[in-house]
């Protein structure tokens, strides 16, 4: 039997790890203001985030080619500070899995926010927390759950992303030949082997997942 | 200290109909001072509404709301002070104990704003006053709710409020650890001399804390006085049927004798002396009222005296509740009503009975 590349599966779970940390980032935030917020243009905005869930994933890798490709503004900016392009690295993989992570921790993060008894939050301003130490020690800890479970299934989501990463990351094998553009190649290339592991170890690291997610999911706390 | 500690309140505020509820206008002013000033009256009349635009929790459309003369709300200049730095310590209905954080962690996240020192010392002080030092480790789930009553006052009252909130306090709340939450409250009244607003539909509550009532009825105050004042005189017989427990009578005057302050009135469809009624003319209808513990119940025909059957009985703590037709309520010892004579007359006497309307 031939030595099994594992480099895809290596480089997927880096690439899930950082995309799922910057989205928790932008995505609780965003749940945020959304959920207590009101401002001009928030129903574009609400709209805006949920849209990546419904796009076809080439039509998501096409917008950002347009934003972020060598041509475009973003991309010549990146290239004259960093001295090589953006697309076609793993930091692009890391984009492009973000942008399906984001919808899915803004939906769950902000529903969990939403469902927080709001006599805690009063509570908290009316003993003189700003709304910043509100989030951090009342609105959040309460809502740790659902929004664990939405990470957990965000991570899951990042790992698996194929159309919007083959479009701006490509199929470079060694540097940006993620999980499952190894498992389209090994199977379009006929090697049955190399696709079966990589399957197995993608489905095995997604069920974990998705079990820890719905485990989260149901044991709310008291 | 806050000799002059005053919360004074004027409010509008309208809830145009929705699909699932008619509209409410939220229109009320009062003064508070230092002391207990209840907030009395049926569920949904604006009692509520009221603390929570005091808090800042919502915003009236019109109005002015002042404690010890700083502005927290103006509708005319748009001032709105945010709840955080209004100084009003509220104490909610479901408590709003943080269900993660211990009890001691509770009045932490309270005491964040003081010094460090200060901190540790407030939050010992609070601990031991409320009597909750041993529960101070245990999560707001493994406390009973007087001991969750007591972690929410003492955690609104670390941030030294200027005036605090009560939200119904006394709900759900069974007869022993009601009395310990009324000794928790007149202490408290005693040591902060700060308005403390209660709201409450509750009248023993009331008239067992209260030292003002604004009694509430769709979204106005229809009436205010001190408890016993409110008792003497409900004023109206809309009053009095909110403070409940009354028997309102609808009376004619057949003569006044201004002389001797008495009248005597045709009412179920008796003569009855009655006190003197200022502002009559004979002829005049009047409604008057009776408290229940006023009424007698005797065995014999006489003066002021109506034949009457029970048409209900019920047992309350210090009397026997007797409900008769046309109204009628009687309060009398539980070893009178062992006793009772078979024939029931009802006593009223003159004194008994108070003017609410012309």
């Amino acid at each position: 039997m031939p030595t099994l590349d594992w480099f895809p599966l290596w480089l997927s779970l880096e690439v899930a790890t950082i995309a799922t940390c910057l989205s928790a980032g932008v995505g609780i935030w965003l749940a945020w203001v959304l959920a207590n917020r009101t401002f001009p243009g928030k129903d574009i905005v609400d709209a805006l985030t949920a849209l990546p869930l419904a796009l076809p994933p080439t039509v998501l890798g096409y917008y950002l080619l347009t934003v972020i490709g060598r041509n475009s503004m973003f991309g010549q900016a990146w290239e004259s500070v960093t001295g090589s392009p953006l697309v076609f690295t793993p930091a692009a993989a890391v984009i492009a899995a973000m942008l399906h992570a984001i919808p899915l921790l803004v939906k769950s993060t902000r529903a969990a926010l939403e469902s927080v008894d709001h006599d805690f939050e009063r509570a908290g301003r009316s003993l003189g927390a700003s709304e910043w130490r509100i989030f951090w020690r009342v609105s959040l800890p309460l809502a740790k759950r659902p929004v664990a479970a939405a990470t957990a299934l965000a991570f899951a989501r990042c790992l698996g992303d194929f159309g919007a990463t083959l479009m701006i990351a490509g199929d470079i094998p060694g540097r940006t030949q993620t999980v499952a553009v190894a498992v389209f190649d090994a199977v379009e290339a006929g090697n049955t082997a190399t696709a079966r592991w990589l399957v197995l170890a993608i489905s095995a690291i997604t069920i974990l997942l998705v079990f820890l997610s719905n485990r989260l999911e149901r044991r709310r706390p008291a | 200290m806050i000799a002059g500690a005053s919360l004074q309140v004027v409010l509008g505020k309208s809830f145009p109909p929705a699909e699932d509820s008619a509209g409410f206008d939220l229109s009320v002013e009062f003064e508070a001072g230092p002391g207990i000033t209840a907030l009395y009256g049926p569920s949904g009349s604006g009692k509520t509404l009221t603390l929570d635009a005091i808090a800042g929790f919502i915003t009236p459309q019109a109005g002015r709301i002042q404690l010890n003369g700083q502005i927290l709300f103006d509708a005319g200049t748009s001032v709105s002070i945010p709840p955080r730095n209004r100084a009003c310590g509220y104490v909610f209905q479901n408590y709003a104990l943080f269900p993660h954080m211990t009890v001691r962690r509770n009045l932490a996240f309270a005491a964040n704003n003081l010094p460090r020192l200060e901190r540790h010392r407030r939050i010992a002080e609070l601990l031991e006053r409320f009597h909750l030092t041993e529960l101070a480790g245990r999560n707001p789930r493994e406390l009973s709710g007087g001991q969750k009553q007591r972690a929410s006052i003492a955690r609104a009252l670390i941030t030294q409020p200027k005036a605090l909130l009560l939200d119904e306090p006394g709900r759900g709340l069974d007869g022993q650890l009601r009395a310990e939450l009324y000794t928790t409250l007149l202490d408290l009244k005693a040591l902060s001399k700060i308005p403390i607003l209660l709201v409450t539909h509750d009248t023993e509550e009331c008239f067992a804390l209260a030292d003002n009532v604004l009694l509430y009825q769709n979204g106005r105050i229809v009436h205010r006085g001190s408890p016993v004042e409110l008792l003497r005189n409900p004023g109206s017989a809309e009053v009095a049927t909110l403070l409940g427990d009354f028997t309102i009578f609808s009376a004619e005057v057949l003569t006044l004798d201004p002389a001797r302050q008495t009248s005597t009135l045709k009412m179920l469809g008796l003569e009855f002396n009655g006190p003197h009624l200022r502002g009559c003319f004979r002829g005049d209808r009047v409604t008057l009222c009776a408290r229940p513990e006023e009424l007698r119940i005797v065995g014999k025909p006489g003066d002021n005296r109506i034949r009457r059957v029970p048409l209900r009985i019920t047992e309350r703590p210090q009397a026997v509740r007797v409900d008769f037709d046309s109204g009628l309520i009687v309060d009398i010892p539980r070893d009178q009503w062992a006793e009772r004579p078979d024939d029931i007359w009802v006593d009223v006497p003159a004194g008994a009975l108070r003017q609410i309307s012309k």
